[in-house]
């Protein structure tokens, strides 16, 4: 691990809505080291989505972000095109991501020639590269969006992001619409990506199993709040805010003893809208 | 009548396509009074096809069901009964819910108005008490301040009370069997707890055997008491949810159980 992160958030602000209104996300500090995947996990409305467009500079934001030394609100669009082929994302829902109308190998090859990564010449040959890398073959290219399953779909998403070689993917909910036993496969393969190439994860998720399984490090938000912040075995085994212990509580294992496992938290009082018209 | 279950469903064949094959194969499952049975399994496995047979929910102009399938509610054939006698088992004797509420609930009306519906359209004789019996059944599926929300529409409301005024609807005119078809999926793991738990106390309550059709091995932990595992259109394993889980049989259920990444006990990340 550097001793400068890779990504470093701190005191991050984020509102929709100008002036006064209530942030979405509230003075959220974190960092990532090089190679390492940093879990954030909450509930729907918690900020964790809003903290990775902030990131991606998708959303205009208060406090600072920096990105191997360079301060996000302060560099050039050019620059930030730049950083952006170093700095890729993977969403839930992969066909939304696919152009239906172009076949895939094209849409593999485009950010590559964007970033002029690789000459016109060569791309067929590293998108066969890539699709292979992802657990697809070379001749698929050639094939549209819909010619493949959703576990497929991600994987080419996947293939996508990798073609520009970047330090740090942030993948938001990226299992979350496959099967288990797909979803299984497509995290086997993003860890095996980060053994061999040493890639970052920002990896956002309200699965607590799937964080678990991917994280170094977890954030646990809640209403736009880091509430607890700590090694997955600290947060996991030994949870010191009530919200992370409810939220443990609250998971559905594949254990029959969780049949009598009681509740502890009221349900309502996750969207900030309920906790200010209860305040109120 | 007493060893007839309430719900038999019995060598159960779907075919939406002469030439394809068969979205359901041979399934059969047995649902008694009271009681709650699950059906597990992945995409395209036939577990909703299965489920909405049971109500002929079904496109019937491309469904063929088999010519030796059969399913009873209460001792009375329901997939070959005309459709108009099916009206009359839908909502009061057996009731769906789905995943998604906003799909089910009408976005122009008060969501009071679409629940009392519901009941007057099966109890006609409650007309002039309806208000109040709907208000009571907002209290019963866990909503608070029942008379505020009455009058609401569906988009002032979150997701979670969404699917308990979904629950209302379907229990409104006191079903015996309530058919949920990943009913909590789209929900967060808290809300999710709270509705399944909500839907649990209302099965007990009133003796109403509940269908609980899920991807989620985790569901069938918390909710179920027997479980059937569909796979490709068949059932390949059925038994009591705690069997299951803690002992396997098949090699599917096995796959699926080591796919669900563990949150609780020993399976540190594996980089």
């Amino acid at each position: 691990m550097t001793p400068s992160p890779l990504l470093e958030i701190s005191d991050l602000t984020v509102r929709y809505g100008a002036g006064n209104a209530t942030p979405a996300v509230n003075n959220v500090s974190l960092s990532l080291a090089a190679g390492e995947t940093v879990g954030l996990v909450g509930e729907s409305g918690s900020g964790k989505s809003t903290v990775a467009r902030a990131v991606l500079g998708l959303m205009p934001f208060e406090g600072t972000i920096t990105y191997q030394g360079e301060n996000l609100a302060e560099v050039t669009p050019t620059r930030m095109r730049a950083i952006r082929s170093d700095l890729q994302m993977i969403f839930q829902d992969p066909y939304a991501t696919l152009d239906p109308r172009m076949t895939v190998g094209r849409q593999i090859a485009e950010p590559m020639l964007v970033h002029k990564i690789v000459p016109r010449s060569g791309a067929a040959a590293r998108v066969g590269e890539l699709l292979e890398q992802v657990g697809l073959s070379a001749e698929m290219a050639g094939r549209y969006p819909h010619e493949f399953s959703g576990g497929q779909r991600q994987r080419i998403a996947i293939a996508r992001a990798l073609g520009v070689s970047p330090s740090l993917i942030v993948c938001d909910e990226p299992t979350s619409a496959l099967d288990v036993s797909v979803q299984a496969q497509v995290l086997e393969l993003l860890q095996e990506l980060q053994r061999t190439q040493g890639i970052a994860y920002l990896f956002i998720a309200h699965n607590l199993g799937v964080v678990r399984a991917m994280s170094h490090r977890v954030a646990v938000m809640y209403l736009g709040e880091i509430v607890e912040y700590g090694t997955s075995d600290e947060v996991f085994s030994n949870p010191q805010h009530p919200y992370t212990r409810a939220l443990i509580e609250a998971v559905l294992e594949p254990d029959p003893a969780s049949r009598h496992r009681p509740l502890s938290i009221d349900p309502d009082l996750t969207s900030p809208i309920n906790v200010m018209r209860s305040r109120a | 009548m007493s060893d007839q279950p309430l719900l038999e469903i019995r060598d159960l064949s779907v075919r939406f396509s002469a030439s394809a094959p068969p979205a359901v194969r041979g399934v059969s499952i047995r649902v008694e009074a009271g009681t709650r049975v699950g059906i597990i399994g992945e995409s395209g496995s036939g577990k909703s096809v299965t489920a909405m047979s049971v109500l002929r929910l079904n496109d019937e102009r491309i469904a063929h069901y088999g010519e030796e399938s059969s399913i009873t509610l209460d001792g009375r054939e329901l997939l070959k009964a005309p459709l108009s006698a099916i009206q009359g088992v839908r909502g009061a004797q057996a009731s769906m819910i789905f995943q998604d509420p906003m799909s089910v609930l009408n976005p122009v009306f008060r969501v009071g108005h679409q629940v009392r519906d519901v009941l007057v359209a099966h109890r006609p004789e409650l007309r002039k008490t309806a208000k109040a019996l709907v208000i009571e059944s907002l209290d019963a599926v866990g909503i608070r301040n029942p008379a505020a929300v009455y009058r609401q529409y569906p988009h002032e409301l979150s997701g979670g009370m969404r699917q308990r005024i979904m629950i209302a609807m379907a229990i409104a005119s006191s079903p015996r069997l309530l058919i949920a078809d990943e009913a909590t999926s789209a929900l967060d793991v808290t809300v999710q707890a709270a509705v399944l738990e909500t839907i649990g106390a209302l099965a007990d309550d009133r003796g109403m055997a509940v269908l609980m059709i899920t991807h989620d091995m985790g569901v069938v932990a918390r909710f179920c008491d027997y479980v059937y595992v569909m796979y490709h259109g068949e059932v390949v394993e059925s038994g009591a949810a705690a069997d299951i889980l803690t002992s396997p049989q098949h090699d599917y259920t096995k796959k699926l159980l080591a796919s669900v990444p563990r949150l609780h006990g020993d399976q540190p990340r594996t980089a």
